[in-house]
Formats: structure tokens, sequence, C-alpha cells
């Protein structure tokens, strides 16, 4: 029994990972931009979480504010890629797709150069044990769980709340689905997509800063993060455009993707060295299916937003 | 934004499309984005090179390793213009697809099958069969495999018009994995890395390695051009592209052109998966196609669809890329520094679009002082 317990602990913190970016990538195409620079914007997060952790970590400041510091620092980097972003495709009109991969091309570059120049025992060793708070030290499952992943939850769910239950969300909405039509009842279109998706991508980014420093805590974890950057915008569609859809879709992609290392230590199922790249195709595979078959449904509140990737110039009718 | 700053006043700066540009001015704008991109990149790599923030004169070899990285010797010239060939390749695949406003974003994937299908050809038959037919085998393999992996998104989008972006995505990954499958069963060490295959290795015509791929490319550049431009399939891919309804109005059977398109270019994706594996690699990693499938977009659509145009942009991100690398290895920085000079210059390029398609109106002297202020932020 224990180990199932701590294969659903496992899955739940890894899978905090994606549900900081996928919901940072809601918010932005609820706005109606398709942000493909979300791989590069969490890397860009954790780089600039760990430039903080790197100046401050061995300071001896309160263990309060080194977390604190350490997430502002991630929140400002990749919010500021996002206005990157926004920049080009809300001012400058700019192919959404083109500059999101350009974004991205830019962003993990730039974290290898920078994560490359650090030295792990400043920016992991002892604030790692600071963002384990309260469970830090424990002995058991329990000791992975910290800090951001409750605010991984909180936030998902509050987003979920904005989004679906407030006059702001609503308006939000509008804008991605028929800007024009938003833009004529007096709602500020382009502030609203700048907003949604600067703080979209600062949510994203949080969840590189958690790979590298809280999940995997290692000095090699940056060098797999840009597939999870991925994964998120995968389980945008999983999620069905839902943030707090995001906390079951990415405990379920965290299981399907680490259940390849715990599969093998139980015998009664026998897995072939084989089968594991096709059980980690699997967050894939169920994202298609799940695509496919929310377009054969075919309800309106399961869709893309009408006008995601499409730019929106006032003149242009 | 300007445009919201004064909003009970006459905005400061008003945008208009501008109906034509002059061929001259708008390559003036591209270049002036160029050289712009290149002083940012000059600011980065103050920034992140030791060696030049210690010694500021030694910006000069930094601009000069650009010319240095493709043109200095005539193999890092024929390295350039192959790694040119492949990328314009895949994005010459992409562009009947775009043209069509099916934004397929899966052509890594398709190219990385492509490479699979036939190494897979090439692994099991490679002793079997005679050269020749073995490369036949091998080119039938990939760009089934190419098709295969591009129309099942469009089938899909023909059929419950699924979102096609998201789902050719995912595609890569899929394909990704399917490598890393065929790998494990493939090698039985557990070292997951093929050896390079004996069998199936294009030609060197003249004894130069790197002509074949250019010329294969060269001449799929000119046929592209033709059937995007004077076909009637690529009248109808135009005419798709540009209003569904109008199409179905005049009878053109959208899902067929959608589906047709779709294999067209997935297969197009395979032969240049065809060309790095029997012309380059002669193996298969994850890594084969190494994100070319998503420079391809960027090149297909700074080129604006056009398979000529995009010869010139495919072949600048490839001298950025190899420049780029060079100064990397002459003052021993990270590897990933080709990707950020890469990513600033493309923002400057994607960016320049706006000023070439848009024409900005100032609101007098007083407004054109401020804009220019604000321009320089």
């Amino acid at each position: 029994m224990n180990i199932w317990l701590n294969f659903l602990i496992d899955s739940l913190a890894f899978g905090a990972t994606f549900m900081y970016g996928s919901t940072g990538e809601i918010l932005t195409e609820k706005a109606g931009h398709l942000n493909l620079g979300i791989p590069g914007i969490m890397c860009m997060g954790g780089a600039g979480g760990c430039l903080m952790l790197n100046l401050i970590g061995k300071s001896g400041l309160p263990p309060f504010l080194i977390v604190l510091l350490g997430i502002l620092a991630s929140l400002l980097m990749s919010g500021l890629m996002g206005l990157i972003y926004s920049f080009m495709t809300v001012t400058l009109r700019a192919n959404q797709n083109v500059t999101g991969l350009a974004l991205t091309t830019f962003g993990v570059g730039l974290m290898k150069v920078i994560m490359s120049k650090m030295d792990a025992t400043v920016y992991l060793v002892g604030p790692k044990m600071f963002y384990r708070w309260p469970f830090a030290g424990r002995q058991d499952a329990l000791q992975c769980l910290g800090v951001l992943f409750f605010l991984a939850i909180i936030v998902a769910v509050a987003s979920s709340y904005i989004l679906f239950k407030t006059k702001v969300g609503l308006h939000l909405r509008a804008v991605g689905e028929n800007p024009a039509t938003a833009d004529a009842v007096g709602i500020n279109v382009n502030r609203y997509k700048y907003v949604a998706t600067c703080v979209g991508s600062a949510i994203a980014g949080l969840g590189g800063f958690y790979y590298i420093i809280d999940y995997m805590a290692s000095q090699e974890a940056y060098l797999s993060l840009e597939a999870f950057g991925w994964l998120s915008i995968a389980l945008v569609i999983f999620a069905l455009w839902r943030p707090h859809m995001t906390i079951i879709g990415s405990t379920v992609f965290g299981f399907l993707f680490s259940c390849s290392s715990y599969i093998t230590n139980i015998d009664w199922i026998h897995v072939t060295m084989a089968m594991k790249p096709i059980l980690k195709m699997l967050p894939y595979v169920v994202t298609i299916l799940v695509l496919i078959i929310s377009s054969v449904r075919n309800k309106r509140e399961n869709q893309p937003p009408s006008s995601l990737g499409l730019s929106y110039f006032r003149e242009d009718r | 934004m300007s445009q919201h700053t004064a909003e009970n006043r006459e905005p400061l700066v008003h945008l208009s499309k501008r109906p034509t540009i002059h061929p001259v001015k708008s390559a003036l704008i591209r270049l002036a984005a160029i050289v712009l991109g290149l002083a940012v990149c000059g600011l980065v790599a103050f920034l992140l090179i030791e060696k030049i923030r210690e010694n500021p004169g030694k910006i000069w070899d930094f601009y000069n390793a650009f010319i240095k990285g493709a043109f200095s010797t005539p193999r890092k010239f024929w390295k350039f213009l192959r790694s040119t060939a492949i990328l314009l390749g895949i994005a010459l695949a992409l562009t009947p697809a775009f043209r069509m406003r099916f934004w397929n974003t899966g052509a890594e994937g398709q190219t990385l099958v492509g490479v699979l299908g036939a190494i897979a050809v090439s692994f099991y038959l490679g002793d079997k069969v005679p050269e020749g037919v073995l490369l036949m085998l091998m080119l039938l393999a990939a760009m089934l495999s190419g098709a295969v992996w591009g129309v099942i998104p469009a089938l899909c989008k023909a059929k419950w018009n699924t979102n096609e972006t998201l789902f050719t995505l995912m595609m890569n990954y899929v394909a990704t994995f399917l490598v890393s499958y065929f790998l494990v069963i493939w090698v039985p060490n557990g070292s997951s890395s093929l050896p390079k295959m004996k069998y199936g290795k294009l030609p060197a015509i003249g004894g130069n390695d790197y002509l074949l791929p250019i010329l294969v490319v060269l001449f799929l550049t000119i046929a592209l051009y033709i059937y995007v431009n004077y076909s009637k399939h690529g009248y109808e891919i135009n005419v798709v592209g540009e209003s569904v309804r109008t199409a179905q109005y005049v009878g053109i059977n959208v899902r067929k052109v959608i589906i047709r398109t779709m294999i067209l270019s997935g297969m197009l994706c395979g032969l240049v998966g065809y060309l790095i594996a029997a012309g380059m690699d002669q193996t298969v990693t994850t890594n084969s196609v190494g994100g070319q499938g998503f420079t391809a977009i960027m090149v297909s659509w700074l080129g604006k669809f056009n398979p000529l145009f995009m010869i010139l942009t495919s072949g600048l991100i490839q001298v950025l890329n190899q420049g780029a690398a060079q100064i990397s290895q002459d003052f021993n920085v990270s590897g990933a520094l080709p990707a950020v000079i890469t990513g600033i210059i493309l923002f400057f390029i994607i960016g320049c679009e706006f000023f070439i398609n848009y024409e900005l109106h100032f609101r007098g002297r007083h407004g054109r002082a401020q804009a220019k202020k604000e321009g320089v932020k």
C-alpha cells in the first residue's frame, strides 16, 4: 500500500510543474493568444529564480524572505518574457506561432547559458529546505511537498474562480472569443490581452522554478525542463481550458510520466525496457484523444477560444 | 499600447494598413531590423561572455565569427550549404499546408518518422537486397511514414475540424518516443545509441558528400514554386486558405484539398528525413531533426510562404547558427549560445513585419518627439 501512496504523492508533486505551466497558458489562451513560448518562459522563470537565490542563498536572510524573493524574481523574469511576447503579438500583431517558437528558442538557450555559469551548491542546497516548508526533513513521501506545491493548487483554483465567476473573467473570455464584439461593448481589448499574457507567463515561469529548485532539486534539472513546457501546452487541451481541471490533469500526467520508474519496482507487473518509452508516450496520446473526442462531440464549452491564434486589428473589418 | 494612453484626445499614433510598399523600402526595413538585432546581440554578448567584458575590443571578433563560422573554409561553406538545404527542405514541405492556413506545427515529427522509416528499412533489409533497391525502399518508407504522420491530423481536421496546431504539435512527441522505443529494441545493450548503418548510403557526387542533398532541395524549391503558383492544386490551396466558404461555393472539395495537401506536406518532410538518414547521419536518434522542424516554421513564415524567399531566410538562420557555434567555440561559452542569438535576431525580423504592413501617422510635432522617446525604450 505504501508504494501506491508514495506513487500518488510523487505524481502530485511532479504534476505541479505542469499545473503552473498550463494554468498560465490557459489564461493566455483565454485572451485569444496561443503562446508556444511557454517552454522558453518556464525555463526563464526557473533561471530568474535561481539567479536571485544565487545572490542571496548564503546571505543568512530569514528563510521566509529567501523563499519570497526567489518567487518574486522568478515571476519577474517570466513576466518580462510574457511582455516581449505580448508586445510582439498584440502591439506589433506578429504571427503568434512564430513569435512563440522564437521565444522558446531564445528562452531555452538563455536559460542554459545562465544556468551553466551558476554554482548549484548556492542556489540549491540551502534554499531547497526552505521551499519544502512545512514538511522539510520528514522521512516519508510527504517531504517532497512544499510551499510551491500548495501555491500551484491555490493559483489554479483562484484562476478558475476569476475566469468563470467574476466580471473580469467574463470580459477576458469575451476578448478571446470575439475581440471585435468585446471592443464594441467598451472592453479595452489590448489591455486584457497584455495583462492576461503577462500574468499567465509569470505563473508558468513559477513551474520552471519549482521543477529546478524543488521537484528535481538537482544540478542537471534545467536540461530536461523544456520537454515539460510542451507537456504543459498539451495539458491545456486535456483540462479543456479550465484551470482547476489542471490539478487532476497534471496528476494524471505526472502519474503516466513517473509510472515507468515505479512499475518496474512491482514484481507482478512484467515491464520490459521497451515499454518505458511507450508509457512516456501515453500523456501525448491521451491528449490527442481528448482533442479528437472534444472536437467530435463539438460541445461549445469544451472548444478552444474561437479567436485563438488570430491577431486583432480594430480597423481590419 | 500607445494608442490607448490618451483616450479622450486624438491618439498619439494612428495606424493604417499600407496598401503597397516599395520593395526597396521593405528590404531596407528588414535590413535595419537585422542590424539592430545584431547590435542587441553584441550587448547580450557583452553581458554573457566574460572575455568580452574584460576586453571590449574583442567585440569585433564576436561579429567576425558570424562570417568565419560559415565561410572561412570550404568545408564550413559546404556544411553551411547542406544545413541550409535541409532546413529549407522542411520549410518547403510546410509551405503548401501553411498557404492553406493549416498550421502544421508537426514538421519535426513528420521528418523524424521519415528518418526512422528509412533507417528501419536499412536495419532489417540492409544485407538482404542490393544497395540501389535498398535506397529506393528507404525512400518509399520515409515518404510513406511522413505522409501517415501528416495525414492523421488532416483527416481529423477535415472530418471534425479538430485543432490542427495542437494535434500536429502532440504528434511530434509521439514520434520522439516511437524512436526511443525502436532504439531500445534495436540496441539490446541498453546504451540506446544505434551505430551507423553499413548499408543504404547515398552516393557522393564527384567525391562530394554534401552535393546530393543540396541538389535535391534545389530541385524541390523550383518544383514547389511552380506547384503553389501555377498549378490547379496550388490555386485550390490558396482559395481554401483565403476562405473556406468561397472554396465551397466555387465547388472545391475542401476536405479533399486538406487531406491531399497534408499528404504532400508530410511526404516531403519524410523526403527530408530520408536525406538526413541516407545522406548524412546513417542512424537515428531522438534528436535527429534537432528542432529544425520548428525553425522551419519560422523560415516558411518569414519567407512569406514563397519558396524563393525562403532560400534567403533559411540561409540567414544557418549563418547565424554556424556563426554562433563558432563564437561558443572561440570564446569558450555554453553551446546554447546559438539559440539565444537566433532568438534575438528572429524577434527583430518578426517585429519589423509590422512596419512593413502598417503605416504610422503621428499626431503633430509634439507627438512625434514623444513617440521617438517611446521608440528608444
